[in-house]
């Protein structure tokens, strides 16, 4: 079990109760939260934790901003979508797809990390944003190859959809749920490995530049070659749950893997989980989406409850919970920097 | 004792090509101009086409120039930027609204007062906003570059949500006033009039910036600050305020350049700041962080070719500009025209 999680405890009762809690419902979640509309949920918590995490890894623990880490997301699930548009349905096509998808990422990132992370560390979050809106305008003009902004449905292997059902202990399973434990062992490789990774020697080096860059280059680890190497392996892992992601909806657009908005919603889950610490991930992703539906219904209420008043229900607005979610935002960077986590970790 | 050693100083200058060499950028300009005028068949569409590259360099200068300028003198990097740029747009838009019997009227001392008015009233509004946000936000998380692109980005985010509570969030469409509508015709090209007013005040705008930098004592203290801000403070000087001062203008320039660009496109929506602020990174980045001039030539360079190129061959517009940033990057890593920092 240690070796499993590479030695890295959670430090703290509660947040080890929180970690197992999500790994049971997660595991479990076709039996446990029957409906269509449950297992959509689960399934994006599977893939926005390896999305995160992914993030974490550039951020937390090598001290690099990146907008561009939806752009790599899109290139695993364009990868997938456009082999499986051009080569037909089939499992060698799909995996073709999400390999190359996964190539181009580590490829793009590499080239990006050494033009600019070789001149200045913040050159790097300014380009990557410019990159980034440059390529989704990109994707959206070549409709040829990517569907444009209408983005394209994708045929997958008849045994991962919903038409596909089999009887195994007297439970029906269709497709859909072996489908979604495709994503479910996918994403749990995919964290596990980067659990591996950040507590391997190489995680402690890049830990060591975030402190200090220069003593680290001064005891003679290259800069450079680690935060290119840590941007790469990010890309890489982002692509792939990518792919993923686009296996479970079985369509492939802008707005799905390439908006800005998503950034943002990574962004916002890294810093209140915590930074540098993995599991942030996986607490912030879960009380992300939990915020997500229950924020807005609370805000509903409240809203009509000051509809009397001038400019307060405006506020209030469910609409508007991004508000209170930067505000947030911005007191986490300022009063616990190290997110959930860190404040668990810390009460131990 | 030994005997002094031979010391024969040469005193001949560099050779001319290294004299030059600081100033090619400066020419990176009229190359560019003769380039389109080669690339572009007719005369008369290149005009036209670099007047409209122009005056949207002139717009990009007006919002960058803020920005380079605090990160040279404090080292901080503000993602919020695009922030003020939307507040811009919106506050000068609803007072333009408001004036329409002024904007309606066929009179050019009416309009241009309206449009005064507007910029008035927004680069009041955002200077405020700038004032807040370097109190608020940007103060606690000196020195530490991650942190600061964080919480402004968070600032951004909030301050967006702010204009969708405040003016709802649809986009506004708004006319330009009825004596800068159409063009005049100069040697055949169609000439938009308000490009020609964009252009007039992004010249003003870089010439008075400059005349500030180079021949007042504050701008003094500003480009030593630059250089070294340790040292300035211990001659007696506070930074800080200074920086503040200059974090509220370029606020205000960002909210000029709101209102411009707003009367430029003719509709506003709320992401229009995040949208401008791309080419404001391309621009700061390949100027050189910290560095006017270079943020000038930059912005011009940047107008130019998104405008060549969108005519010559329009799906690659946007690349042609990472593309730009890209080749400048290798040529001078940092930046056209390097700050120099005494560090």
């Amino acid at each position: 079990m240690l070796t499993l999680i590479s030695g890295d405890r959670p430090q703290s009762r509660i947040l080890g109760a929180l970690l197992l809690l999500v790994l049971l419902a997660l595991a479990f979640a076709p039996f446990l939260f029957p409906g269509s509309r449950s297992l959509e949920t689960a399934a994006r918590i599977c893939i926005f934790i390896v999305l995160v995490a992914s993030y974490d890894l550039l951020l937390g623990y090598g001290g690099i901003v990146s907008f561009a880490h939806t752009m790599f997301f899109g290139m695993g699930a364009y990868g997938v979508g456009i082999a499986l548009d051009r080569l037909g349905t089939g499992w060698g096509a799909m995996g073709l797809g999400a390999l190359a998808g996964m190539a181009l990422a580590g490829a793009v990132a590499l080239v990006i990390a050494l033009l600019s992370l070789r001149v200045r560390a913040i050159f790097f979050a300014m380009i990557t944003l410019a990159i980034a809106s440059a390529v989704a305008v990109l994707v959206s003009q070549l409709s040829g190859l990517t569907g444009g902004e209408d983005g394209m449905n994708l045929r997958i292997p008849r045994e991962l959809t919903p038409a596909f059902r089999f009887e195994v202990l007297g439970l029906t399973v269709t497709g859909k749920i072996l489908n979604y434990y495709l994503v479910f062992l996918g994403c749990l490789v995919l964290f596990l490995t980067m659990l591996r990774l950040v507590n391997s020697p190489f995680g402690r080096v890049l830990l060591a530049i975030r402190e200090n860059a220069f003593r680290a280059e001064a005891i003679g680890y290259r800069v450079v070659a680690y935060r290119a190497a840590a941007t790469t392996l990010s890309a890489v892992i982002a692509a792939a749950a990518g792919a993923l992601f686009a296996v479970w909806l079985r369509y492939v657009g802008p707005s799905t893997v390439l908006g800005m908005e998503i950034m943002m919603d990574i962004l916002l889950i890294v810093v209140i989980g915590g930074m540098g610490t993995m599991y942030g991930a996986v607490v912030g992703t879960a009380i992300f989406v939990l915020a997500q539906n229950y924020l807005k219904t609370l805000m509903g209420g409240l809203a009509e409850a000051t509809a009397g008043l001038p400019l307060v229900p405006d506020l209030l607005n469910p609409d508007r919970w991004l508000l209170w979610l930067g505000v947030l935002f911005i007191l986490s960077v300022y009063f616990f920097p190290t997110g959930i986590v860190g404040r668990l970790r810390g009460a131990r | 004792m030994s005997t002094a050693p031979t010391h024969a100083p040469t005193m001949t200058s560099l050779p001319l090509a290294e004299r030059l060499k600081p100033w090619l950028p400066v020419a990176l300009v009229p190359v560019l101009m003769l380039l389109g005028f080669l690339a572009i068949p007719s005369s008369s569409s290149w005009l036209t086409l670099t007047l409209a590259g122009l005056a949207m360099g002139m717009m990009i200068f007006v919002i960058a120039s803020g920005m380079t300028l605090v990160f040279g003198l404090m080292d901080v990097i503000n993602f919020g930027h695009g922030a003020f740029i939307s507040f811009g747009a919106f506050v000068g838009t609803s007072v333009l609204l408001a004036l329409g019997s002024w904007t309606g009227a066929p009179s050019l001392m009416l309009n241009l007062l309206a449009i005064a008015a507007a910029v008035l009233a927004a680069m009041a509004v955002t200077g405020a906003l700038g004032l807040g946000f370097e109190r608020v936000i940007v103060r606690p998380v000196y020195g530490s570059h991650l942190k600061q692109i964080l919480v402004t980005m968070g600032g951004l985010i909030v301050a967006e949500q702010m204009i969708f509570v405040l003016w709802g969030g649809h986009e506004i469409v708004i006319a330009r006033p009825e004596t800068l509508k159409g063009a005049i015709t100069f040697a055949g090209a169609a000439l938009e009039k308000y490009r020609l007013l964009a252009v007039g005040v992004g010249l003003v705008v870089f010439l008075s910036m400059r005349a500030v930098l180079r021949r007042t004592k504050l701008g003094l203290i500003v480009r030593a600050g630059v250089e070294n801000p340790e040292m300035v403070q211990a001659l007696g000087y506070d930074i800080t305020r200074v920086f503040v001062g200059v974090f509220i203008a370029g606020s205000a320039l960002a909210g000029l350049g709101g209102v411009m660009w707003a009367l430029y496109q003719e509709v506003i929506t709320v992401h229009m700041g995040n949208e401008i602020m791309i080419l404001v990174f391309i621009v700061v980045i390949i100027g050189g962080l910290g560095s006017v001039e270079g943020c000038f030539i930059g912005a011009l360079t940047v107008g130019l070719v998104q405008n060549y190129t969108a005519f010559l061959e329009p799906k690659l517009a946007l690349v042609s500009n990472i593309a730009l940033m890209v080749a400048i990057l290798m040529w001078r890593p940092m930046g056209m025209v390097p700050v120099v920092k005494a560090k």
